[in-house]
């Protein structure tokens, strides 16, 4: 006796594979090509911050810290002039993954939910991207630091 | 079969097998209106559109109201072509993406129209002409209008990300049409001057088909089973073939959705060929960078209202069968890992 069952995944597995001759690979190559120039070109500017921020007299560790930060003003900004989501449909994990990314993670809900209201809309969406984020960072710090006790005692 | 049987005898004339459904009366397509953004407007259907926004907001405060308004403005445009007031009207079916079908619900509200939600997603003005046919069919109504909406950043926030977030979308991923379309229909026996205007004459109640697929990138390939199942059912039931028809309309497969459509069509012994559009890939330029082609209830009832409908007034197209695939899924399901079960509502259309 046929399973039911059965006879429908042969019926999606048969669909799937049907789907697949269909489907276009994504453009690997242009998209890597992109990634790569478009995060490259963050760096860029994150570097001429710090080279800046260097010249004006700051240490190197200094400098690093008021760049993230200069990055993130950046990435605030033109998320808010509506340009971020347009590098970011070419950049993909070029403009994603460096700190203005993360910047336009937290911006862009703040702007979107806005009209909910300044608590439960701005303030409770907020992090709505950016949180994962946020939560496994802080779990990652929390074990590492915990190592670090176990390991050398402080 | 005993629930055969205990339709009665005229009504079982008029029901065609499982799912199909024959109009006798075949209700008259009197008027059609529909309201698009400014980048459906600037795609190749721009110029059958009754209006086009300047800009996605309209004037509103928030999408989700602008949504509202551009339903509205569809409505009344199709009312106004008809030559109806809102207290002749017997029913308005309406629905939307957004949650709970709200843009159609604060389009009417304060307005005398009877009103009657509806909901298939992209395919929701397929049921609205489905059962708005079968209001007028059985009596029950002299005047309905079907209508339905979609906004492409109400829609994206709700489905997906903030519109400012810069994700990086699959070619298969299709755009939310910022888009209304309303279609006004008639008893032919009401008085009114109803020679030559498309009727609707034949429908296929769609079942839900889940064939596994979860990308909610690709909603068209997971709509075609479904668009498949109605159609066997459609052509065995009313005995017709796809070639009876000039033009067989499906909203919306989009581009990838639509060759995956047609193989199976044509491994079913249904070869549908050049015959087929695909309201999706109408809708836009390939070169306008909406990856896949259109997507959303608007979509479809705004290509249907405009560019199909005025070309079957105009004698182009005379037999026009238009088959409405919606994505039944919401962002919750998808989270907690189901696959997108999808419908498709099938209506005959002959001038």
């Amino acid at each position: 006796m046929p399973d039911p069952e059965q006879a429908r995944q042969r019926e999606q597995a048969e669909f799937a594979a049907l789907a697949a001759q269909y489907h276009p690979q994504p453009p690997l190559a242009r998209n890597l090509a992109w990634a790569f120039v478009v995060g490259g070109l963050i760096c860029v500017v994150g570097q001429l911050f710090i080279f800046a921020f260097q010249a004006a007299g700051l240490t190197a560790t200094q400098a690093g810290a008021r760049a993230a930060v200069a990055l993130l003003a950046v990435g605030s900004i033109l998320t808010a002039l509506g340009v971020y989501d347009e590098i970011g449909r070419y950049g993909g994990a070029g403009a994603a993954i460096p700190i203005t990314g993360f910047a336009n993670s937290i911006v862009s809900p703040a702007m979107e939910f806005r009209t909910e209201g300044l608590v439960f809309g701005f303030a409770a969406r907020l992090f709505s991207i950016a949180g994962p984020v946020i939560t496994f960072g802080i779990l990652a710090a929390m074990g590492s630091a915990l190592v670090r006790f176990l390991l050398l005692g402080r | 079969m005993a629930v055969a049987s205990m339709i009665p005898v005229q009504a079982a004339a008029k029901r065609l097998g499982h799912q199909s459904m024959r109009f006798e009366t075949a209700p008259a397509i009197i008027a059609s209106a529909s309201v698009v953004g400014p980048r459906e407007g600037q795609g190749p259907l721009g110029r059958y559109f009754e209006t086009v926004l300047e800009d996605e907001r309209y004037g509103e405060r928030c999408f989700e109201q602008a949504e509202s308004r551009i339903l509205k403005d569809a409505v009344n445009a199709a009312l106004g072509a008809a030559g109806w007031q809102e207290t002749e009207l017997d029913a308005l079916l309406s629905g939307d993406l957004l949650n709970q079908t709200v843009a159609s619900n604060y389009a009417v509200r304060n307005t005398k129209m009877p009103f009657l939600g509806v909901f298939a997603a992209c395919a929701t003005i397929a049921e609205g002409l489905l059962v708005g046919a079968s209001l007028l069919e059985a009596g029950l109504a002299a005047r309905v209008v079907a209508a339905a909406s979609s906004h492409h950043e109400a829609a994206e926030r709700q489905y997906r990300y903030p519109n400012e977030f810069g994700a990086q979308r699959p070619p298969t991923a299709q755009w939310t049409a910022t888009a209304a379309g309303a279609v006004a229909l008639v008893v032919p026996a009401t008085g009114c001057e109803t020679a030559g205007l498309p009727r609707i004459t034949y429908a296929t109640i769609g079942r839900v088909v889940d064939c596994g697929q979860k990308d909610p990138y690709d909603m068209g390939t997971a709509e075609v089973p479904a668009a498949w199942d109605t159609l066997v059912a459609h052509f065995r039931e009313t005995g017709r073939d796809p070639a009876y028809y000039d033009l067989i309309v499906t909203g919306d497969l989009a581009r990838i959705g639509s060759e995956i459509f047609r193989e199976g069509m044509r491994r079913r012994g249904l070869e549908v060929g050049s015959r087929h559009v695909d309201c999706g890939v109408l809708l836009y330029r390939p070169e306008q960078d909406v990856h896949a082609g259109g997507s959303g209830a608007g979509c479809a009832a705004s290509v249907l209202a405009s560019y199909i409908l005025k070309e079957m007034r105009a004698g182009r197209f005379r037999r026009v069968l238009f088959i409405g695939t919606g994505s039944l899924h919401n962002p919750v399901s998808i989270q907690q890992g189901e696959a997108i079960p999808a419908i498709a509502h099938a209506v005959a259309i002959e001038a």
